[in-house]
């Protein structure tokens, strides 16, 4: 994802020399090519992530267009309150691109899994949240980030949803991208993690279980109306996340339905269950570790069939 | 300017201070009254700006860090023509935008909404930074409280200032000695102060913070470094009773205290 990053970073900005790109002294063998191009428009604040995020609000406040970098909860949660004070207060556009979403840094330990950025985020009245499953959502999320009024995040991820199975339509702000249809059930999802959904489907489909999987990049402002047809048209949803469940994906999608005075017929909400991860590993491990994967989707399907004998 | 005379501004701020904290029943005075003759100076005298047009891009930019210190800045602005000096009577009101923390909105011609402390330098450094690569000529200026050096970012931001030989960034430091529950000295203390501002690449003067005339030419130097005015100044300054007390930064001048409080000020030339 970091290469869709900075490939499209790298276009944006040999055609406006607005465009700024600010790191905390992260972005090894990413970066180089850009700062020697446009040193101009390239700076390395050092490991000062509270100092970046005022800079950039400076910057934004000369009409500069700032994207900000750095891995896991460094550009978020270590600057939390001049992203609220100074960048989204202003309504300034700056944008906060955090590498290494969930468990993509396993290995190293509880400082680096991000699982709480998405909630954190999104509670920030006037920003734009965004995850994406696929490179194609990566380059459409920075291109739509860089034309947006205000605060965005986006949170990118080792992983990423095979692109053989990438939707290349329109993408905006706000619209989910169906990665697969299906009327049985709905799985909603956001960022890397979506591949479980994807392959939850394939598995699922094998026993005459069809399902659509949204890929539902835009955490805030949400697609209500697919979260809604969701509801309506398919016998259920769950929604799958490398956050935890507190405020991420799975609070946003039962706050539509209840807010639209809808039920759905199932409701399963998979991600972190209010708990850090002291023990360490590669992400497949510990998304299986914490039943976050695809075979716990799928179990969680089977069940209700079970129940319900539909 | 309305005033004559930069003394004459400030006069007329700790007067608009003293009223509208009182009215508002809010706090800070004693910050306020710090900064008075800094405003002043600075609104007065030593800022290019158009109060006809806020968006001037060769004005100079004003943040105040220090924001509690908010009615300062909103009194300066008021006495300077930028909105009618009669909103000055909505600060702290229920419904109003001139709160106790300084917020650019509603409030013509404040640049950045502050309140938490360890954020004005930092976003006066993007726009120094802003000015260099625009080669534009403005110049920016940040006033801080001293007790506010304890926060971390100020010090990141100090680093990044002179790393980025940012000569047209101006940092007040409003060196009063008192923070919020005890002296600086005896809460984290900051001295050396003028050589750790120093041995962080600052070009450092230090002032006295209401003699109009150092001020006036501190502010106006120009360096090839970012520039730090180290301003000695008394809390509470113009009211007898308040100055180098640290309970104004709490206390709301009411019935004797406020004529009294009053009274010193128009007593005073």
């Amino acid at each position: 994802m970091r290469e869709a990053l900075i490939n499209t970073l790298f276009k944006l900005a040999g055609n406006d020399t607005e465009l700024m790109l600010l790191t905390a002294d992260l972005g090894y063998g990413v970066f180089e090519e850009f700062e020697e191009t446009y040193p101009n428009q390239y700076l390395n604040v050092g490991v000062s992530e509270q100092n970046m995020i005022g800079v950039a609000s400076g910057l934004a406040l000369e009409k500069k267009k700032v994207f900000v970098y750095s891995i896991g909860n460094f550009p978020t949660l270590r600057c939390l309150e001049q992203i609220r004070n100074d960048a989204c207060y202003h309504e300034l556009n700056v944008n906060i691109i955090a590498s290494g979403g969930g468990f993509s840094y396993g290995g190293l330990g509880m400082s680096h899994h991000a699982t709480e950025d998405l909630s954190i985020m999104r509670s920030l009245p006037g920003a734009t949240v965004i995850a994406p499953a696929t490179e194609y959502e990566v380059r459409a999320s920075v291109m739509a980030l860089y034309q947006n009024k205000g605060l965005g995040y986006l949170r990118l991820d080792k992983s990423k949803v095979d692109t053989a199975n990438e939707y290349m339509g329109d993408f905006s702000i706000g619209k989910a991208n169906k990665l697969r249809s299906g009327n049985d059930f709905t799985l909603i999802a956001i960022g890397g993690i979506t591949e479980e959904a994807i392959k939850a489907a394939d598995e699922l489909s094998k026993k005459g279980i069809e399902c659509t999987v949204l890929s539902m990049c835009t955490l805030k402002p949400i697609d209500k109306e697919s979260i809604v047809d969701a509801c309506l048209n398919t016998k259920g949803i769950v929604t799958i996340e490398e956050n935890n469940l507190m405020g991420g994906l799975g609070s946003a999608v039962s706050e539509v339905c209840l807010d639209n005075n809808i039920r759905p017929n199932f409701f399963k909400r998979i991600g972190m269950k209010d708990e850090y991860s002291s023990i360490v590993g590669d992400q497949l491990f510990l998304r299986s570790f914490y039943g976050m994967d695809s075979k716990t989707i799928i179990k969680s399907i089977d069940k209700f069939i079970s129940r319900n004998l539909i | 300017m309305k005033s004559a005379t930069t003394e004459e501004l400030a006069k007329k701020i700790r007067i608009h201070a003293v009223n509208m904290v009182n009215k508002g029943g809010s706090s800070h005075i004693g910050s306020i009254l710090s900064i008075v003759d800094i405003l002043a100076v600075l609104y007065g005298d030593v800022m290019n700006y158009k109060v006809e047009n806020l968006k001037w891009k060769d004005r100079d930019r004003f943040i105040l860090s220090k924001g509690h210190a908010g009615v300062g800045v909103y009194a300066v602005l008021a006495e300077c023509g930028f909105f009618d000096i009669r909103d000055l009577d909505k600060h702290y009101q229920n419904g109003s935008v001139f709160s106790g923390h300084v917020s650019h909105k509603g409030v013509p011609g404040v640049e950045f909404s502050t309140g938490s402390l360890g954020h004005g330098l930092p976003v006066s450094s993007g726009i120094a930074l802003a000015a260099k690569i625009n080669n534009q000529e403005y110049k920016t200026y940040v006033l801080l409280s001293d007790g506010e050096l304890n926060e971390g970012s100020n010090w990141e931001s100090l680093l990044f200032s002179s790393h980025h030989g940012l000569n047209k960034l101006i940092a007040i430091i409003d060196r009063n000695r008192l923070q919020s529950m005890k002296p600086t000295e005896e809460t984290l203390s900051l001295e050396p102060l003028v050589n750790k501002l120093e041995a962080f690449g600052w070009h450092v003067v230090e002032v006295d913070g209401h003699d109009h005339g150092e001020l006036n030419s501190a502010l106006l130097l120009n360096t090839d470094k970012p520039l730090m005015i180290v301003a000695n100044t008394v809390k509470g300054k113009g009211v007898s009773f308040m100055e180098n007390k640290i309970e104004w930064h709490y206390k709301t001048p009411k019935g004797k205290y406020f004529k009294q409080a009053i009274q010193d000020i128009i007593g005073k030339t």
